[in-house]
């Protein structure tokens, strides 16, 4: 329970990627993704370039490739789906390895691969250079409805506690002679989470009550008033611009 | 038995309940006519069983419950709905769990919940949640997530949450549960220290001898004692009679209190 989930993908440091504020890193990180997303897929040496300026932005971080790497593995599940399609795609066929692949599969399962990626690396750059804490309030500052950031921050808060509370009852039950062994005991499982359900719920009632007690009247007052200054706005949005840029001359040539 | 506070003539007192009596909407009856006055500065302990409607009585205090008959006054101001905010402010109510206390992410920002839900904002903001987490020993541990404390740290936490919002009087629900001796000894060091009205409901009936000079007894909804601690605690067929026990070994008339 001591290292909270909010430290599994963020990297401490004092780097000039660290200290921007969070909405800047934010705005710049959408801009990025929604440019190579747009980007024409044929355009093959954009997204190299991409992938250059995002090392660029790892090396200024000082953030290692290997731990870059290790975060991209989450993206597996996407990799598998993208290799399939060349096999299950339809229309014209073009002979690989000896094998007898889809012309549109191959350019979709490019597209999906080197999107991806790309995507995934941005968003987990701003993960290892920003707090799970500042990310939520530079998303209030952006405009997210402050009843979301209250329940994404509630999430922060609390995953713990639930979390240890669930293996508390898991204790209690092997504690009596419980072992989970296959379809007969999903019931005694089915009825942990439904006690989990009624504790949380009934705590969140009571954090309701204390929130009350102390002034709480449905908004959060908002503590860290970190205003961006012109220059830091310049410094987050020359990854996004330099992506501009990219994007328009893989539409031009 | 009743018993009147030491000096209730010098000022406006902390808090003032008269005749209230209060029923749960499924028609559970909760409070029969409870008369309880805590003059300023008092460290008042609420004794009594578990299910006397203590805690009830509590959530009265800052208008969570409410629409029984009486009155609660807390400082000359009624517990009304145009009042909440200020009554809120001035009632400190520190809960038994300090999970259901503690929301936010940073004990700091939790700190700051109070007073910014007032209004305050800026320096004046930052000095406030800094003062309550030193008069609970707590600064070092700002900007620490609530849930990487210990319990006892926790629960004094948890009352600096409520300090910092300079509160009229303090209510504590059961503060020394679950703690260990010496967080409980540090927290009764912090308590003592304080120079605010502290209502303090327990079941630790040593721990109530050793904080409060004086002591009420809610059993089956009404006030069935109230006077110095040390003779409700020497008082044996009272306590028999509302299912108050004393730890083995412990004789309270031999302890000298203040």
């Amino acid at each position: 329970m001591g290292a909270g989930h909010s430290h599994l993908l963020h990297r401490p440091g004092h780097s000039p990627v660290h200290a921007l504020p969070p909405h800047c890193k934010i705005a710049a990180t959408f801009g990025f993704v929604v440019l190579v997303v747009a980007t024409p897929r044929e355009a093959m040496w954009a997204f190299g370039a991409y992938a250059v300026l995002l090392g660029a932005v790892a090396a200024t971080a000082r953030i290692p490739a290997g731990f870059l790497l290790k975060r991209l593995l989450i993206e597996i599940p996407f990799v598998a789906f993208a290799l399939l399609m060349p096999f299950v795609a339809e229309g014209e066929r073009t002979p690989v390895l000896g094998l007898s692949l889809s012309v549109s599969g191959l350019w979709g399962a490019w597209n999906v691969l080197a999107k991806g990626t790309l995507g995934v690396a941005a968003s987990v750059l701003l993960a290892s250079t920003t707090e799970l804490r500042a990310l939520l309030t530079g998303l209030q500052r952006l405009g997210l409805p402050s009843l979301l950031v209250q329940i994404a921050s509630f999430m922060i808060r609390y995953g713990d506690v639930v979390t240890a509370e669930l293996r508390r009852m898991s204790v209690a039950r092997r504690s009596r002679g419980f072992e989970a062994r296959g379809v007969r005991h999903w019931g005694v499982l089915a009825r942990t989470a439904g006690a989990l359900f009624i504790r949380s719920y009934e705590r969140g009632e009571r954090v309701h009550l204390a929130m009350v007690s102390r002034g709480y009247t449905g908004t959060m007052p908002m503590l860290d008033e970190t205003a961006a200054t012109r220059a830091q706005w310049a410094y987050a949005a020359a990854l996004p611009a330099t992506a501009l840029a990219v994007c328009v001359m893989g539409y031009a040539l | 038995m009743n018993h009147t506070p030491a000096n209730p003539g010098d000022a406006t007192p902390s808090l003032e309940v008269s005749g209230l009596a209060y029923a749960y909407p499924d028609g559970h009856q909760a409070l029969f006519g409870v008369d309880l006055t805590v003059g300023k500065g008092e460290r008042v302990a609420l004794l009594g069983p578990n299910g006397a409607g203590k805690t009830t009585l509590v959530l009265h205090l800052n208008g969570i419950l409410g629409g029984g008959v009486g009155t609660v006054t807390v400082a000359g101001l009624p517990v009304a709905k145009q009042h909440y905010a200020e009554i809120r402010r001035r009632v400190g109510i520190v809960f038994q769990d300090p999970d259901d206390q503690l929301f936010m992410p940073t004990v700091r920002e939790d700190v700051a919940f109070g007073p910014a839900a007032a209004g305050l904002r800026g320096a004046e903001l930052e000095e406030r949640v800094r003062a309550a987490l030193d008069r609970v020993g707590m600064a070092d541990f700002a900007d620490r997530p609530p849930h990487h404390l210990s319990f006892g740290q926790r629960r004094r936490v948890a009352v600096a949450t409520v300090l910092a919002m300079e509160p009229e009087i303090l209510v504590l629900d059961e503060p020394s549960s679950n703690l260990d001796p010496a967080s409980r000894r540090e927290l009764a060091d912090i308590l003592r220290s304080l120079d605010v009205t502290v209502l303090m409901v327990t079941h630790d009936l040593p721990y109530a001898l050793e904080l409060c000079p004086r002591s009420v007894v809610l059993s089956e909804g009404v006030i069935a004692a109230d006077g110095p601690t040390q003779d409700l605690l020497c008082d044996e067929p009272l306590m028999r009679a509302h299912r108050l026990e004393l730890p083995f070994g412990f004789d309270p008339a031999s302890v000298a209190v203040a």
